[in-house]
């Protein structure tokens, strides 16, 4: 352990007097109160260093004691369930009504072990030599990454704290390791993994706008940009609930304390529609509210990423939902303006967009070191100011992303959520996910997809021109058109959160929606051609019912599509019936 | 241990509001400070920054008449506190909490830091109890709960003081707990006027005796603008979670305040962000607004009103944009409905409660509450569009639907948004399936088919007489 003196305190950052020699990063214990920080310049006998926590009090003299480690978290069984602040030390049951700086890292939970290896056997990185009994996901204790060797003694089952050592492993090069069913990992450092995969399934989120538009694949990534008021928070958390990961990190980076108290409220009343648990079992929430210390912000986006890579390497699927990339962004730029860095664009640091290539490039499907698969999906969450997408965040954001769900005032203003605007978004990876939709029964994907998007188009374009030579000008077809452009909006790409049936669309919901719709839409065009006029087809009861498919076809009413799409026939036989009746006469 | 420090013939060097001292004492960062002038006349400051032997003081005052030689500082040896006690309420204190209504000073029980520490976020319990304010578009469109932070965003000459006034004045619980609300007043760099206006209509009403003022006037200096929402909301604190009381802080002007953190920023030589604010201006509003909440195992709860007016009328602009990206949606109010004479003119659509699914809906309003609100949206969203086009084409040459949509926004407008007297709840979701039933039913696709068959498709029954214009019809 090494130590210096402060020699000079401004905010955060503090430069110190060395005797012995530091590391770059490497975590510091800073005043008698052992606040956490990070040395982040080594200068001849001066170092500087960022803290993470409320500064007031400290003077020049104080004591700034090394670890010798560079920033680390400790990842273990007792991770999932929890709520941490930015370095990943637990706020919830600590009784504490305030946040105060020199907060314990008291995790001293104790699980029952279960060994799975035995004396003498070959151990590598990655492997699993345990499991902990009475827990969902998440329960397997793995090797640290870069240890090898053979076990020289492991314990019985039983009882153990969480860092109690439970394994002893004889490195290769002769050297003892002791082994905790937790163990620490530098945030900075991606978790290695055996490979790296290509992307072959969608993560269903269950929202159709974006399962049936601009799916994002397992392992990928995706930016949500916003406004304030369009809905960012509301969607990112509805991921979190319904997404068919077996384990969500859900970051709060500089946002509201209120929001986090509403996803500890209410996850653990909802259910998981998989696995019928309670949904607080498979989430993590890290939280360094806006007015919790800013360098904390900074480290947070890294450590929800390590946690997030610790269940992959488990051989599971995670989500890391990061809530918002800008206030991390923004942390950055105050650190830096505080260490007298030139600035770039908008004050941001030059690296800004590295550090963001840095963080999305942790996304990944991966086969473990343990030879499973597992995979994290980065959904992050941007605020530009103004609602301007060319701000040097969402841009450097969209060069990094392969799917982007561009949130939309327009639509907001409308309670018209998910607010994603269908025209400026995008999904990279569509021709990949269409092999997945085939398996799910539904081949015409694909071409669904494009129609849709092609009928949204057609509705701007006609809706300018409509706004010139009025809507009753139009010809029928392109009346048509634009009704059924609302069809769509307002059936099948609105969907409340907040409606117990609507929630969650399964993959075979969506796929029944868009038939029933698209049947309407076809049988409708036919009408027309027929010589129907649009008023006729828009005054049509089964249009309501389409225009509320989602609220009225649950789940539970999937066997009635048969006479769902059976009525939509008759009412269009009943049409030219009456059509016919007229001309008779 | 904790006894006050006098250095003298310390200072070397004065910078705007900068102090350049040698360290002559055991000091500790952010330390309060007292800069005592030759004249005599104490200044608060702290401790910005420092080293082995010089430290940093920023004064939080104007630093006019200081000099090198005879200026004294006083060093507290703790960060900057307010002493704290009974009796708040009534009173009126200046930016740093001491009482500038010639009463006594307050009993100190408490001395609580102004800067205030972080609600654990695990602690925080979820706002739900809604708050009746009385005003349709608020409670019906965009409804306020129990430690909400929901800011009026105004323009200058809206009558936004008049509304918040109202709000402070009329605003209860509903239910079985009608706990009075105590009111704190912050006045940041306002005019003598607004701050007199504010205590005549809470004297008038009776509720001055419920109410704390803080006051900043336009002619202070802007760094003691910086203290003043930190004093108050300390205090308001100390009323909220030590006396258990349900405070609503009502805060006029934070334009005002973010100005005075620009000009502050400059003088301190930092690197501005967007149009010259500072680029923490974020947390330094986060650290003001997240103060609001409420705290398991804690009695009494923390409102906050803040209002804000829009620099050149713009929501884009740093102060409105930021302040939206932190409290819990905002309330916007339009110089085009003040235009007409609507009272008060709430731009309904961009406004927004992000809290308002919590605290609305069975079990807390009405189990149609969401519906209709949501209804009302989307049909006045519509009815919006549908002007665009009639400005275009006239209104002869939209179809039918558009224009029953338009006769639709104006009666919403006239009728609902523009109110004279207060109305409970029940009154304005009366109000709002009324006129719902402008519109033809096959429109209303967020309503289910049952509030349908109940609300939409009945006989128009005689309409009680409403209480602000006395007729059935506005």
């Amino acid at each position: 352990m090494s130590r210096a003196r402060i020699q000079w305190i401004g905010g955060p950052v503090l430069k110190a007097r060395v005797s012995e020699p530091f590391q770059i990063h490497e975590a510091l214990a800073v005043g008698e109160q052992r606040l956490l920080g990070e040395v982040i310049q080594l200068s001849g006998d001066l170092l500087t260093a960022q803290v993470y926590e409320d500064t007031t009090g400290l003077k020049p003299g104080d004591p700034v004691i090394g670890t010798g480690l560079p920033l680390s978290v400790a990842l273990g069984p007792g991770i999932l369930g929890h709520i941490f602040d930015g370095l990943l030390r637990p706020l919830g049951d600590v009784g504490e009504h305030w946040f105060r700086p020199g907060l314990a890292a008291a995790r001293s939970n104790e699980f029952e072990f279960e060994p799975r290896l035995a004396e003498g056997d070959e151990v590598r990185g990655g492997q699993v030599f345990g499991e902990v009994a009475g827990l969902g996901p998440g329960r397997a204790c793995l090797v640290p990454p870069l240890i090898a060797g053979r076990v020289r003694s492991i314990r019985p089952p039983g009882t153990y704290a969480e860092d109690a050592t439970v394994l002893v492993v004889e490195g290769e090069d002769g050297a003892e390791h002791a082994l905790a069913m937790q163990h620490d990992w530098p945030v900075r450092r991606p978790r290695p993994a055996a490979e790296r995969l290509s992307a072959d399934a969608p993560m269903v989120t269950g929202q159709r706008i974006l399962d049936t538009l601009f799916p994002v694949a397992r392992g990928g990534r995706a930016a949500l940009p916003g406004g304030f008021g369009t809905g960012k928070t509301v969607l990112q958390e509805s991921l979190a609930k319904w997404c068919d990961a077996d384990v969500i990190v859900y970051v709060g980076c500089g946002e509201r304390g209120n929001e986090m108290a509403d996803v500890l409220n209410e996850f653990p009343e909802l259910e998981d529609p998989r696995t019928g648990r309670p949904l607080m079992e498979r989430t993590v929430i890290i939280a360094n509210t806006s007015n919790m210390p800013v360098a904390a912000r900074e480290a947070s986006i890294y450590t929800a990423i390590t946690v997030a890579e610790y269940f992959r390497d488990q051989g599971l699927h995670v989500a890391l939902m990061a809530d918002s990339t800008s206030r991390w962004a923004e942390a950055l730029r105050e650190v830096s303006g505080r260490l007298g860095e030139l600035p770039g664009e908008s004050g941001y640091p030059a690296y800004l967009a590295s550090r963001l290539a840095d963080f999305y490039e942790r996304a990944s499907r991966v086969r473990t070191l343990n030879g499973e698969e597992g995979s994290v999906t980065v959904i992050g969450a941007v605020s530009p100011p103004a609602g301007d997408f060319s701000e040097p965040v969402t841009s450097h954001t969209k060069r990094y992303v392969r799917s982007f769900w561009a949130l939309d005032r327009g639509r907001a203003q409308a309670r018209s959520y998910p607010a994603i605007h269908p025209l400026k978004s995008y999904a990279e990876d569509v021709d990949t996910l269409a092999r997945w939709w085939q398996l799910q029964g539904n081949s015409e994907w694909k071409d669904y997809r494009r129609r849709l998007l092609g009928l949204l188009e057609t509705q701007a374009r006609l809706e300018r021109m409509a706004r010139i030579v009025g809507k009753d000008s139009l010809p029928a077809e392109q009346q048509l058109s634009l009704l059924a452009a609302d069809l769509m909006n307002e059936g099948f790409l609105r969907q409340s959160a907040f409606s117990e049936v609507d929630r969650f669309c399964s993959p075979k919901r969506q796929t029944a929606m868009l038939r029933l719709m698209m049947q309407f839409i076809d049988l409708a065009g036919e009408a027309v051609e027929r010589g129907v006029s649009p008023a006729e087809i828009a005054a049509m009861p089964i249009l309501r019912t389409l225009q509320r498919l989602g609220e009225e076809f649950g789940e539970a009413d999937l066997d009635s599509k048969p006479q769902l799409a059976a009525r939509i026939g008759e009412a269009f036989h009943a049409l030219h019936v009456a059509e016919e009746n007229a001309d008779a006469r | 241990m904790h006894a006050d420090i006098m250095l003298n013939h310390a200072v070397t060097g004065l910078e705007g509001p900068l102090l350049f001292a040698r360290r002559e004492a055991n000091v500790s960062l952010n330390d309060a400070v007292e800069v005592i002038g030759s004249e005599g006349r104490a200044r608060v400051g702290r401790v910005s920054a420092l080293d082995e032997e010089t430290m940093v003081i920023e004064v939080l005052e104007s630093t006019t008449g200081l000099n090198l030689d005879g200026t004294r500082i006083r060093i507290r040896q703790r960060p900057l506190e307010m002493s704290l006690g009974p009796n708040l309420l009534g009173r009126v204190f200046n930016s740093v909490g001491q009482p500038i209504d010639g009463g006594p000073p307050v009993p100190a029980r408490q001395r609580r830091r102004v800067d205030g520490m972080a609600i654990n976020p695990a602690a925080r319990d979820l706002p739900r109890d809604f708050i009746e304010t009385t005003v349709s578009t608020i409670d019906l469109m965009n409804s306020l709960v129990r430690g909400q932070k929901l800011p009026l965003f105004s323009c200058g000459g809206l009558p936004h003081d008049r509304l918040a006034t109202q709000i402070a004045q009329r605003a209860r619980l509903r239910g079985a707990e009608t706990g009075e609300f105590c009111v704190v007043f912050v006045g940041i760099g306002v005019p003598y006027d607004i701050a007199e206006n504010f205590r005549y209509a809470m004297e008038k009403s009776g509720a001055l005796a419920h109410t704390a003022m803080f006051l900043n006037h336009a002619d202070e200096p802007s760094t003691q603008r910086l203290l003043t929402p930190r004093f108050a909301l300390t205090a308001a604190e100390y009323l909220a979670f030590v006396e258990g009381r349900h405070v609503l802080v009502v805060m006029t002007d934070m334009t005002n305040y973010c100005e005075a953190l620009r000009e502050v920023s400059a003088s301190h030589g930092e690197i501005p962000s967007r149009k010259g604010y500072p680029g923490y201006m974020y947390s330094d509003l986060a650290s003001i607004f997240e103060r609001a909440g409420c705290i398991k195992g804690l009695p009494g709860t923390l409102t906050q009103l803040p209002i804000l007016t829009m620099p050149g009328d713009d929501i884009g602009h740093p102060i409105p944009d930021l302040t939206g990206y932190i409290t819990e949606g905002q309330i916007v109010l339009g110089r085009e409905l003040d235009r007409k004479g609507v009272y008060p003119p709430v731009e309904v659509l961009p406004s927004l409660s992000r809290l308002m699914d919590a605290g609305t809906g069975k079990g807390y309003t009405h189990a149609d509450h969401p519906a209709l609100s949501n209804q009302l949206f989307a049909c006045y969203a519509r009815a919006s569009r549908a002007r665009v086009l009639a400005s275009v084409m006239g209104v002869d040459g939209l179809p039918e639907t558009d224009r029953r949509f338009l006769e639709f926004g104006d009666a919403f407008e006239e009728r609902l948004v523009s109110q004279e007297q207060p109305r409970t709840l029940e009154q304005s979701m009366a109000l709002g399936w009324e006129l719902l039933r402008l519109l033809p039913a096959s429109e209303l696709t967020r309503l289910s088919a049952d509030q349908l068959a109940r609300y939409i498709e009945i006989e128009p029954e005689p309409v009680e007489p409403d209480p602000e214009t006395g007729a059935g019809v506005g």
